[in-house]
């Protein structure tokens, strides 16, 4: 039964977020939602020499959307940049353990990674447009 | 459990899908009917005998396929007319749905009636296929668009609406007979009744009202009436607009093209009288065909039966709902106030975690915003659950509904 969607560390995760709030002096920040479901949620960088030197996240919605986007922010907290770029949503789904999700729950683990993404090119474009395109045309599969 | 309004046992053998086991063992316990109802056998097998017997384009040919078809396309237009008690079958235009009525009315009759400075009224209730019709409207026109409140329990701000009416800028009126999300049934009688004192037209969206309860357009004295097939055992892609003759033979044609025409030169058109002039190119006639069987079904069971069905039925759902701790049900708490449509919230579960947990035990509700955006943010939720009834259900679906939302709260650990 997919009720095991619903694991003690999903709940923990929804209940208590980590990294939740807004931070000062971010550069860069994003927000997208699902239309479907109303999820919602921002994603704010600070980067520093390549790394995510500090990420925070805000937002509503279902318990999926929102464990993930936390457990998100763990995963790539004080990672490379390069580490970033080269995620999958099959990494998302592994790293919250969520393998088996239908076609309409997916797109609610994978919103905080579509804006983890949008927010990397957003960072690029200032930067290293020809970086920011190639980082477009790798993720065109979100 | 004592015997209901309705023989619901005889009538689910009616419906082949309801006996399609969903997750689990049980047969699926379906409570998304404010969203789409399902169709009967006599419906299903009235459009496979269309095709198989009859199927030709109408209004047309002479051989007998088409004086076939065009005969069964029209005996719909009689009995919808019956069905609402139109005074004339030329009253009932066959749209693809309740939204495409509304544009056709935002359209042919708003871009003519309706100028800068006007007001449309509507209300927080509405369903945004009656919300973002008029915003284009207004904004092509420089007209304004204005919302009737509703109160903490989904009743209608009445008083304002008549402070409304009575100051002269109010030039269309345009609103829900029946809430899809709070089940709100709204004093339409009384609102149509209060619009005419100053000469205001009324349009009722009946999309939700029209299926589960007795509506007489004569005895409401609407002007226009929109609702869909697909609501009431009817196929998919079959909308109505009903509209007063002397209302409608006045408005322009929306889609040009075939079948809307008297003749055609090269510079100009004579329409075609109504309610033709308003079905330009092939409609979906096998549907049409299809939906009359619809209307049989219902009108065998007795609308006045429907609506007490669902009114105990809701009741009892009521009663069931309030007994469970932190469960939070929105709109009226008086069955006879609302439809058989019940929108809640339990604990921190989110509607759509609700509503995954709940497809695991075989039971579908809907989960989301409800196309109603505006009352969303009047309810200050983000979206809500929400279970819908029709003439199949019973209290053992939502005894079931009632397992399952404690299985939830056990799963969630509230």
């Amino acid at each position: 039964m997919s009720d095991d969607i619903y694991r003690e560390i999903i709940l923990d995760h929804y209940r208590n977020p980590r990294n939740k709030g807004k931070l000062a002096l971010a550069d860069v920040s994003v927000h997208d939602s699902n239309p479907l479901c109303g999820d919602e949620i921002d994603i704010h960088l600070k980067i520093e020499s390549n790394k995510v030197q500090e990420i925070k996240f805000e937002g509503r919605g279902c318990a999926i959307s929102q464990a993930s986007a936390s457990m998100l922010t763990e995963m790539v907290m004080g990672k490379e940049l390069e580490f970033l770029k080269d995620l999958r949503k099959e990494d998302i789904l592994e790293n919250i353990g969520l393998t088996n999700l239908g076609p309409a729950r997916i797109k609610c683990a994978l919103l905080s990674l579509k804006v983890l993404k949008v927010g990397m090119i957003k960072y690029y474009t200032e930067k290293d447009p020809a970086y920011a395109e190639k980082i477009n045309g790798d993720s065109q599969s979100y | 459990m004592q015997k209901g309004i309705l023989d619901t046992n005889t009538l689910r053998d009616d419906f082949p899908i309801l006996k399609r086991k969903i997750g689990g063992t049980s047969e699926i316990v379906y409570l998304d009917n404010a969203a789409t109802t399902q169709k009967p056998l006599a419906v299903i097998r009235s459009i496979a005998e269309y095709y198989m017997n009859h199927n030709s384009n109408i209004h047309r040919a002479v051989y007998d396929f088409a004086e076939e078809s065009t005969r069964a396309y029209e005996l719909t237009r009689d009995k919808v007319a019956k069905f609402i008690n139109a005074r004339f079958v030329e009253e009932i235009v066959f749209t693809r749905n309740t939204t495409e009525s509304l544009n056709l009315l935002a359209y042919s009759w708003g871009r003519n009636n309706i100028k800068e400075g006007d007001e449309i009224l509507i209300t927080e209730l509405e369903h945004h296929s009656n919300i973002v019709p008029w915003q284009v409207l207004a904004r092509k026109t420089g007209a304004k668009l204005c919302y009737v409140g509703i109160d903490d329990n989904g009743y209608l701000d009445l008083d304002y609406f008549i402070q409304k009416v009575e100051t002269g800028t109010v030039k269309l009126v345009s609103l829900s007979h029946m809430s899809n999300v709070l089940g709100t049934i709204v004093p339409i009688k009384r609102i149509i009744k209060s619009a005419h004192k100053f000469g205001i037209p009324v349009i009722v969206d009946g999309a939700q009202s029209v299926p589960h309860m007795p509506v007489d357009v004569q005895e409401l004295d609407c002007d226009f009436l929109a609702f869909s097939a697909h609501k009431m055992l009817g196929p998919t892609g079959v909308g109505i607009l009903f509209g007063k003759r002397e209302l409608i033979e006045n408005m322009d044609p929306f889609l040009a093209g075939g079948d809307m025409i008297k003749e055609v030169f090269k510079n100009e058109t004579i329409y075609n009288e109504v309610p033709y002039k308003f079905e330009a190119g092939t409609p979906n006639i096998a549907d049409v065909v299809g939906f009359a069987a619809a209307l049989d079904y219902l009108s065998e069971i007795g609308m006045d039966k429907i609506r007490k069905h669902e009114i105990e039925l809701t009741d009892y759902a009521l009663d069931c709902l309030s007994s469970v701790e932190q469960l939070t049900v929105y709109g009226p708490s008086k069955a006879i106030d609302r439809g058989g449509v019940i929108s809640f919230n339990i604990g921190d579960i989110h509607p759509h975690d609700l509503a995954t947990i709940l497809n695991k035990r075989g039971i579908a509700i809907r989960s989301g915003h409800h196309c109603a955006q505006v009352l969303m943010e009047r309810l200050k939720v983000s979206s809500t659950s929400r279970a819908s009834f029709y003439i199949y259900n019973t209290m053992k679906d939502i005894d079931k509904l009632m397992y399952a939302l404690n299985e939830a709260r056990r799963i969630f650990r509230l």
